[in-house]
C-alpha cells in the first residue's frame, strides 16, 4: 500500500474498490443465490431471518411432537429418559433463540427502516453479519444431534448440573458455542437497529411520532443490548469450566451454583420481554388498522413499553423462589413481579380501547391479533399467580409453569407473528395470503393451542412435574396428557396448513397476476406509502412527517363533525417506486465469510484447539477484507439496479462490475491509485 | 464547492445519506451503544470476581489458603497500569493530530498508543506466567483464580482487539482511507480505547488494590 498526498484529499473509500484482498470481486448480482448470500438489503436480511426461523421452527416443532408422543400415555417408551432430557432442552433452546427471537428480528429488520422512512439500516453489512452468524450458530447448535447428542440440562442449564461431571457429552458445549454465536448476532443487531431508530428517522419523525412497532423494537433492542452480555458472561464461566477445567461451579471448591442462576435469569427475564415486545408492537399496528382508529393512548403505549423495559430488569429472582434466596429477596421480587403486570395491563387495556367503538374488520391478521390479546391475557393472569411466592413454591417445576409460558410465548408472541405474516405479506411479496384459509387456520390453531396447553394448568395443579420423562398410571394424569397430545397434533396440522396456504396463495397470485397496490389494508404507517413489493431502494425520496400516523392523515381528514373523510387514495399519494439517482450500500461477501469462520473456532474449542487457528484466520481475513471494502462501492454508480429499468447513465460501470472483469483478478493493490477517477 | 465541503466533513461512504436525526454519525452512535453493552459484560465478570475473590483453596490439603493479594505484585501491575493509562493520552494526541490534518503526527501517536497497549499486554502475559509457573496458581486452582483469569483475561482480550484496531487505523492512513477529511474513524477507535482503559481502572482497583 502506497501513500500519496493526492489520496489524502479523498474521502474514505474512494480509492479502494475492486477486489479487497484480491479474493472476491464485488458481488454485483441482483438475482440468483449469489445475490442473497451477498445481500446487505435489510428487506432481504429480514426475509432470510424469517425463512431460517421457520426452518428451525419445524425442527423445534418435531421435538415438541416427540415430547408429546412420549407423554401421551403413562410409562411411554417413545424416548428414553436421556433422549427426553435432550428433547426438551433443545426444544426450549430452539424455540427461544432460533425461532421467536429471529422472527422478531425478521420483522424488525424488514419494517423499522420502512416505518421511519429510511433507505436501509445504519450498518447494512453488520445487518447481514447478524443474520449469517445467527444461522451458523443455529446450525452449530443443532449439529449436536449428529455429533453425540444435544444439550440435556434444560434451556437454562443450571449449575452444577451443566458441568462435565453430570453432563459428560458435548451437548452443552454445543449449546454454549451455538448461543455465543446467536448472542453475537443479537448484539450486532441491537447496535445496528438502535442506531437506525435513533439516527435515521425521516425529517419530522420525532421519537414520539414513531410507530408503536418501531418503539417496541427499540425497547427490545435496548434490552438485548444489555441482556445478551450477561448471558455471554455466564456462558464464559461455563465454557471455562467445561473446556479448560476452571472451578466456577465446582461446589466442592467453593463455587456457587446460585451465581449461574442469577446471571442466567438477569439475562433470562429481560429475554421474556425481548420475545414478547415485538409481538406487542405488531398488534399495536394491526389493531388500529382494522379498527380504523388511531391507537388508544399512544404515549401510554410507548411509556408502558419503556416501563417494561426498565422493570424487566428487576424481577429475575422470581424464577428462583425455590432456590433458598431468603425471605427478603423473595418478598422484594414478589412485589416487583406484581408491579410489572401493570404496564402490561395498560397495553391490554389500550388495545381493547382501540377496538372499542371502532369499525372492526375481522381479517386474518386482526383475528390473530385478537387471539394474542386474549391468549396473552390468560398467560398473564397465570403469570401473576407465580408472583405470589407461596403459590409459586407449589407451582415451581410443575406443568402449571409450562402452561403459563406457552400461553405467553405461543399464545402471545407466535400468534402475533402469524398475524404479522398475514398483515405484511402483501408488502413484502406483492400478494396476500388467502384470507379465507387464514381465518379457518386461525380457528384450528386456536383450538389446538388451547387443547394442548390449557390442560397443562390442571396437570400442574395436580402435581405433574415438568422435565420428567414419564409418569405412572393412576395419578389421574392420563386423560389430560392425551388431550394435550391430540392438541399438539392439531397445532402440527395447523402449521402444515399454514405452509400450504403460503404455497397456494403464491400460486394463485402468480396465476391471477393480482396487484395488491401499495396499501391493501387501508393502513396507517409509512411502509404502506410505497409500492408492494417494496422496491430495492425503499423510498424514492425521503418522506417528511408531520403527525403520528402521517400516511393515514394524508388519506383521511376529519370534517367539522369529526368524521373521517377520504381526501386522497393510497394509489394517488404512494411513491411510484422510481429509484433513479439512488445510491445503495453495495453487496458484500465478508459478513458471510466472517460467519463461517466463527463456528469453526467453536468446533475447535470443543474438539481440537488446532481447528481454532483456521477459524481465526478466516475471521481475521473477513475483518481485513471488510475494513478495506467501502460499504458503498464507488464504482457502482448512481441509480439502483432496478428489476425492469437498468439505470441509464452509469450503465457502463455497473455492467463492468457485474461481469467481473478477470483482468483485474490479481491486482489487489495496484488499482488503488489508478481507479481514482473523478466521477 | 458546497458538494466538496459536504463530502469533506462526512464519511464519504455515507456522503449521500441525509443528515442523521441525532447529529451524531451512525458510526459514533453505534460505538457508544456497543460500549453500553460492554459495561454489562464486564459487570457480569466483575460481579463474579467479587463473589469469588475469597474462594481460594490451600496449596496442600489441610493447609491455609493464601489470599489473592498476597500473590499479586502490586508495584509491577501499577507500572503496567500507568503504561495503559498513558496510552489514553497518546490516543488523544493521535485524534488531535488527525483533526489538524497532521498525518505524520497521527501515525506516530497511533503507533505509540499501540506500542503502549502491547507493553501492557506483555506485562499481563508475564504476570500470568509468574502466577501459573512460579506460584502455581492457574485457572483450575480455585474459584477465585478462575474468576481472576476470566476477568483480567477478558480485559486483556479487549486491549488486544483495540491494538488490532489501532494497527488497522495506522495501515489505513497509508492507504489513504483514514485521512484528515474523516478524522472520526480514529476518534471512534479512541472511544473504544478509552473505555477499555476506564474498565482497567475499575478492575485494577477492585482486583488488585482492595484487600
Amino acid at each position: 500500500m502506497s501513500s500519496t498526498d493526492a489520496q489524502l484529499a479523498l474521502g474514505s473509500g474512494s480509492g479502494t474498490a475492486g477486489k479487497p484482498l484480491g479474493v472476491f470481486a464485488r458481488a454485483g448480482q441482483t438475482t440468483g443465490w449469489r445475490s442473497w448470500v451477498t445481500t446487505v438489503d435489510h428487506k432481504r436480511v429480514g426475509i432470510m431471518y424469517g425463512a431460517a426461523a421457520l426452518f428451525f421452527f419445524v425442527i423445534g416443532g418435531i421435538e415438541a411432537m416427540l415430547i408429546r408422543l412420549q407423554l401421551a400415555q403413562p410409562n411411554g417408551n417413545v424416548l428414553s429418559a436421556d433422549q427426553y432430557n435432550q428433547m426438551f432442552t433443545m426444544h426450549g433452546t430452539t424455540m427461544i433463540f432460533l425461532v421467536v427471537m429471529p422472527i422478531g428480528a425478521s420483522f424488525m429488520n424488514y419494517l423499522i427502516p420502512l416505518q421511519i422512512g429510511a433507505r436501509d439500516v445504519a450498518f447494512p453489512r453488520l445487518n447481514a453479519l447478524s443474520f449469517w452468524v445467527f444461522l451458523t450458530g443455529g446450525i452449530m447448535l443443532n449439529s449436536s444431534w449428529l455429533l453425540g447428542g444435544g444439550a440435556d440440562g434444560g434451556w437454562f442449564n443450571y449449575a452444577p448440573n451443566n458441568g462435565v461431571m453430570f453432563s459428560p457429552t458435548h451437548g452443552i458445549d454445543f449449546w454454549n458455542m451455538g448461543l455465543f454465536l446467536t448472542g453475537i448476532a443479537s448484539l450486532v443487531g441491537a447496535v445496528n437497529l438502535i442506531t437506525t431508530c435513533l439516527n435515521m428517522r425521516a425529517p419530522g419523525m420525532t421519537l414520539m411520532k414513531m410507530p408503536v412497532f418501531t418503539w417496541m423494537s427499540l425497547v427490545t433492542q435496548f434490552m438485548l443490548l444489555f441482556a445478551i452480555p450477561v448471558l455471554t458472561a455466564a456462558q464464559v464461566l461455563l465454557a471455562f469450566d467445561r473446556l479448560f477445567g476452571a472451578r466456577f461451579f465446582d461446589v466442592a471448591a467453593g463455587g456457587d451454583p446460585l451465581l449461574w442462576q442469577h446471571l442466567f435469569w438477569i439475562f433470562g427475564h429481560p429475554e421474556v420481554y425481548i420475545m414478547i415486545l415485538p409481538a406487542f408492537g405488531i398488534v399495536s399496528e394491526i389493531i388500529p388498522t382494522f379498527a380504523r382508529k388511531p391507537i388508544f393512548g399512544y404515549p401510554f403505549m410507548v411509556f408502558s413499553g419503556i416501563a417494561i423495559g426498565f422493570m424487566g430488569w428487576g424481577v429475575w429472582a422470581h424464577h428462583m423462589f425455590a432456590s433458598g434466596i431468603g425471605p427478603i429477596s423473595v418478598a422484594a421480587f414478589s412485589v416487583s413481579t406484581m408491579f410489572i403486570a401493570v404496564p402490561t395491563g395498560v397495553k391490554i387495556l389500550n388495545w381493547l380501547a382501540t377496538m372499542w367503538g371502532g369499525k372492526l374488520r375481522f381479517t386474518a391478521p386482526m383475528m390473530y391479533s385478537v387471539g394474542l390479546v386474549t391468549m396473552f391475557t390468560i398467560g398473564g393472569l397465570s403469570g401473576v399467580t407465580h408472583a405470589v411466592s407461596p403459590a409459586d413454591t407449589q407451582q415451581t417445576d410443575t406443568y402449571y409453569i409450562v402452561a403459563h409460558f406457552h400461553y405467553v410465548l405461543f399464545g402471545g408472541a407466535l400468534f402475533g407473528f402469524v398475524g404479522a405474516w398475514y398483515y405484511w405479506w402483501p408488502k413484502a411479496f406483492g400478494y396476500k395470503l388467502s384470507e379465507l384459509h387464514g381465518k379457518i387456520n386461525f380457528w384450528i390453531l386456536l383450538i389446538g393451542f388451547n387443547l394442548t396447553f390449557g390442560p397443562m394448568h390442571i396437570l400442574g395443579l395436580e402435581g405433574m412435574p415438568r422435565r420428567t420423562y414419564t409418569y405412572y398410571d393412576g395419578y389421574n394424569f392420563n386423560l389430560w396428557n392425551m388431550v394435550a397430545t391430540v392438541g399438539a397434533a392439531i397445532i402440527g396440522v395447523s402449521f402444515l396448513y399454514f405452509f400450504w396456504i403460503i404455497w397456494k396463495s403464491r400460486k394463485d397470485a402468480l396465476a391471477a397476476k393480482v396487484d395488491v397496490g401499495p396499501d391493501p389494508w387501508d393502513a396507517r404507517g409509512l411502509e404502506w406509502s410505497i409500492q408492494s413489493p417494496v422496491p430495492t431502494h425503499n423510498f424514492d425520496y425521503t418522506p417528511t412527517v408531520k403527525v403520528f400516523d402521517d400516511f393515514w392523515y394524508r388519506k383521511y381528514q376529519e370534517d367539522e363533525n369529526g368524521t373521517l373523510q377520504p381526501v386522497a387514495t393510497a394509489e394517488e399519494i404512494a411513491q411510484p417506486g422510481n429509484g433513479e439517482g439512488v445510491h445503495l450500500p453495495s453487496p458484500s461477501y465478508w459478513p458471510l465469510v466472517m460467519a463461517i469462520g466463527l463456528p469453526i473456532i467453536g468446533y475447535g474449542l470443543i474438539y481440537t484447539k488446532l481447528l481454532v487457528i483456521p477459524g481465526l484466520l478466516i475471521a481475521v481475513a473477513a475483518f481485513v477484507g471488510w475494513v478495506n471494502e467501502p460499504s458503498t462501492d464507488p464504482e457502482a454508480g448512481h441509480g439502483e439496479p432496478h428489476d425492469d429499468e437498468p439505470s441509464p447513465e452509469p450503465a457502463g460501470t455497473a455492467a463492468e462490475d457485474a461481469t467481473e472483469p478477470e483482468t483485474e483478478a490479481d491486482s489487489a493493490e495496484a488499482p488503488v491509485t489508478e481507479e481514482v477517477v473523478a466521477p | 464547492m458546497s458538494d466538496a465541503a459536504v463530502a469533506g466533513v462526512t464519511h464519504a461512504d455515507h456522503a449521500d445519506h441525509p443528515p442523521t436525526s441525532t447529529g451524531l454519525s451512525n458510526e459514533k452512535l453505534g460505538m457508544w451503544v456497543f460500549l453500553g453493552s460492554e459495561c454489562l459484560l464486564f459487570g457480569g465478570l466483575i460481579s463474579t470476581f467479587l463473589l469469588y475473590r475469597s474462594k481460594v483453596l490451600p496449596d496442600i490439603p489441610g493447609g491455609t489458603a493464601k489470599p489473592l493479594h498476597e500473590t499479586f505484585n502490586i508495584a509491577f501491575t501499577s507500572a503496567s497500569s500507568f503504561v495503559l493509562l498513558m496510552s489514553s493520552l497518546t490516543m488523544v494526541l493521535a485524534v488531535s493530530a488527525l483533526a489538524q490534518r497532521n498525518i505524520r503526527g497521527t501515525r506516530i501517536w497511533l503507533a505509540v498508543t499501540a506500542l503502549l497497549g502491547m507493553m501492557f499486554i506483555s506485562g499481563q502475559v508475564y504476570e500470568f506466567y509468574e502466577f501459573v509457573n512460579v506460584n502455581g496458581y492457574g485457572l483450575t486452582h480455585s474459584p477465585a483464580w478462575s474468576a481472576f483469569y476470566a476477568l483480567t483475561g477478558f480485559h486483556g482480550a479487549h486491549v488486544t482487539i483495540g491494538i488490532v484496531m489501532l494497527v488497522t487505523c495506522l495501515a489505513l492512513t497509508f492507504s489513504g482511507r483514514v485521512n484528515g477529511d474523516n478524522p472520526e474513524t480514529v476518534e471512534i477507535v479512541g472511544l473504544y480505547w478509552h473505555f477499555v482503559d476506564v474498565v482497567w481502572i475499575v478492575v485494577f482497583t477492585l482486583v488488585y488494590l482492595i484487600k
